[in-house]
């Protein structure tokens, strides 16, 4: 018997049983289709997440006080002198635009509305750093720093808190901890919300906040924000900032007091976490293939005890163990091939359909069904067919000619 | 003289059935040979182990003792899949229940031996042509539901035939036919005979059917009975 008229036959035999057929084949096409959408998901949501990251600025790198690995002693804080330095393009070539940064909360309020928020002390470079879009009026200048301006420029969801608009909101007064604050500026959304919300901020002068927002000794600032002159130096940027800071904390020898991070490992976090929530959604639906799969050993059992008499009957006429095992096997696989591929398109189309309800609910998200996953599936169905196929035909195979012609 | 060339050779055959605590020899040392070219008629009352001696003679069942020679071949030293081959080339075996597949058409089922065999060319022309050689020319693609009892013997017949076996064992073929179609299914094995020089036993209960064979083995209570060696 060739493969062909083996497939040939299976059809026939499958069609026979409509129903049970496709009653059969559901186990499969859920598990599979649960498996796309999962994977479409994961993956969706791991672009998301990395996008989110860039939105955040490009090339960036990110400067912390403090070791993460090591205990230091004598640990120096960031100052602005060291931003300075970093800034000098003679000792940092590799480095286009340092925006050091002090944050904190604090309470705002307009007209009897108070909003708890994240407030910012910034310098103008940040705009560029961190990638800074404006809506509407400008952003923090040279002008406001010296003159240390009671001005602020607000994230768009903390202007809908305090006006309940996202527009319009320049030349208002608000105050923060209870001191007047000019409104500058409105930012643009950056949406997504993995670090906290990116637009529920305020952002004011450096030297403002510092003097009267967030006290801080001897200039410090909390993070410093770094952006490579392109993608390739980040590395080589991350290397000079430090050994910049090594001389000027004069750790040349011992331990860093402070730690460089790119975004690309920021990405890599994220990453991780992203492949452990699609192993774990995955396993579940690996559970439901194999669910399937022994829905798919049960009928093949019923069917073989069916056909016992059909069984003895080719065995009679010459048969070979081997051509019934065949037969049996190709019906099974070709159930669970045929499941897994119905599965594929419904899980494409679950997965579509999550990537629509989350775009109308205001998170773009786009799910990713990759051909890697589409070959998995329809790989690992087969696999489950001819797996839980195996002990139904191999039943059947075993079977002795004179018994089962005469089984009623 | 020279002795006659044997196609079945069966020597001391027993078969014995446990059944809880009692055994039950369904044959109890049956020995017979048959030549080639003949057309032997196998009688007996009923339980006698006609069916048990033709599902061993058709290598479908082993003895449980005894030797049995096919064309010369010792079959207890076959394993499983050679017995398969024997079956597929040697022995054309028609069933009283006919045992054709319901699904598929007479074409199809008259294929399925040549299929095993692994033959792919000029499979539909052998089976074609066996359907035609049985008289059913104009009934090819008919599935078994849509035929008579006796079209679908013939259909099971040329199944029978279409791999041109050695010998064609058939276990009372007429049982569950009216007896117009029986005799005609009897000319048509006949015919085979005389025009293929195939070797034939039949199992029967009707005497008329036995009168028309060369010979008649009888067997009793798992024997053959000896008087048939004095002829
Ligand atoms: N699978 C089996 N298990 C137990 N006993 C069996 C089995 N097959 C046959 N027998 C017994 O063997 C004996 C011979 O049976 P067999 O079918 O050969 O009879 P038969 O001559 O063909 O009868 P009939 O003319 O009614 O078809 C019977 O007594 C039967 O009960
Ligand atoms: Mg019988």
């Amino acid at each position: 018997m060739n493969f062909s008229q083996a497939i040939r036959e299976a059809i026939e035999s499958l069609s026979a049983n409509k129903l049970r057929s496709g009653l059969t084949m559901l186990g499969i096409i859920i598990g599979v289709a649960a498996v796309i959408a999962m994977l479409a998901v994961g993956a969706g949501a791991q672009n998301t997440i990395t996008g989110s990251i860039s939105g955040i600025g490009s090339n960036l790198l990110f400067v912390f006080s403090g070791n993460m690995q090591e205990q230091v002693r004598n640990e120096q804080p960031l100052t602005l002198d060291d931003a300075n330095a970093i800034a000098d393009p003679f000792q940092v070539p590799s480095v286009a635009a340092v925006a050091p940064v002090v944050q904190g909360n604090a309470k705002v309020t307009f007209a009897g509305e108070v909003a708890n928020t994240s407030i910012m002390g910034v310098t103008p470079d940040s705009q560029i750093v961190r990638n800074y879009e404006l809506t509407e009026g400008v952003f923090i200048s040279e002008d406001d720093m010296l003159a240390r301006a009671s001005v602020a420029v607000l994230g768009p969801d903390l202007a809908e808190k305090l006006f309940g608009r996202r527009d319009g909101v320049v030349g208002e007064t608000i105050r923060v901890e209870g001191q007047p604050f000019r409104v500058i500026g409105l930012l643009q959304s950056k949406g997504g919300s993995t670090f906290g919300s990116q637009d529920d901020v305020l952002l004011a002068p450096m030297t403002t906040t510092t003097a009267r927002l967030i006290r801080r000794t001897r200039e410090r600032v909390d993070v410093i924000y770094v952006q490579a002159i392109n993608p390739d130096q980040v590395s080589q940027a991350s290397e000079e900032i430090a050994e910049v800071l090594r001389q000027r904390h004069r750790t040349l020898l011992g331990e860093d007091d402070f730690t460089v991070f790119s975004q690309q490992d920021f990405v890599a976090t994220a990453q991780t976490i992203t492949n452990v929530l699609t192993i774990f959604l995955g396993g579940i639906a690996a559970i439901s293939l194999l669910v399937g799969g022994i829905g798919i050993m049960n009928i093949m059992l019923v069917s073989v005890t069916e056909r016992t008499r059909e069984i003895g009957l080719r065995k009679a006429i010459g048969a070979r163990r081997r051509d019934i095992l065949i037969q049996f096997l190709t019906e099974s696989s070709l159930l669970s091939l045929f499941g897994g591929l119905i599965g594929i398109g419904l899980g494409y189309l679950i997965a579509f359909i999550v990537g629509r309800v989350a775009a109308a609910s205001g998170t773009p998200f786009i799910p990713q069904v990759s051909l890697d996953a589409i070959l998995l599936a329809t790989l690992f169905s087969t696999a489950v067919g001819l797996f839980f196929g195996l002990y139904p035909a191999n039943r059947a195979a075993g079977l002795e000619p004179v018994e089962a012609l005469r089984y009623e | 003289m020279s002795a006659p060339d044997a196609v079945i050779r069966a020597v001391e055959l027993t078969k014995t059935y446990r059944m809880g605590e009692v055994d039950v020899h369904a044959l109890n040392g049956a020995s017979l040979e048959i030549y080639r070219g003949e057309v032997v008629a196998i009688t007996g009352p009923s339980g006698s182990g006609k069916s048990t001696m033709m599902n061993i003679l058709g290598c479908l069942d082993r003895p449980t003792s005894g030797e049995y020679y096919l064309d010369g071949e010792l079959v207890s030293s076959l394993n499983d899949d050679q017995l398969a081959a024997v079956r597929n080339r040697k022995v054309g075996f028609v069933f009283q229940s006919f045992n054709l597949l319901s699904r598929t058409t007479a074409l199809a089922n008259v294929e399925l031996p040549l299929r095993y065999a692994g033959i792919t060319k000029g499979r539909t022309d052998r089976a074609r042509q066996a359907l035609v050689a049985v008289g059913l020319a104009n009934r090819i693609h008919h599935r078994p539901t849509e035929l008579s009892g006796g079209q679908q013997q013939r259909v099971a017949i040329a199944r029978a035939l279409v791999n041109d076996p050695a010998m064609l064992l058939a276990d009372e073929p007429t049982g569950n036919l009216d007896s117009h179609s029986g005799k005609e299914i009897m000319e048509l094995i006949l015919t085979l005979n005389k025009e293929r020089g195939t070797t034939i036993v039949i199992v029967t209960h009707d005497p008329a059917i036995a009168a028309q064979t060369q010979r008649t083995i009888r067997i009793m209570d798992g024997k053959v009975e000896q008087p048939e060696a004095a002829r």
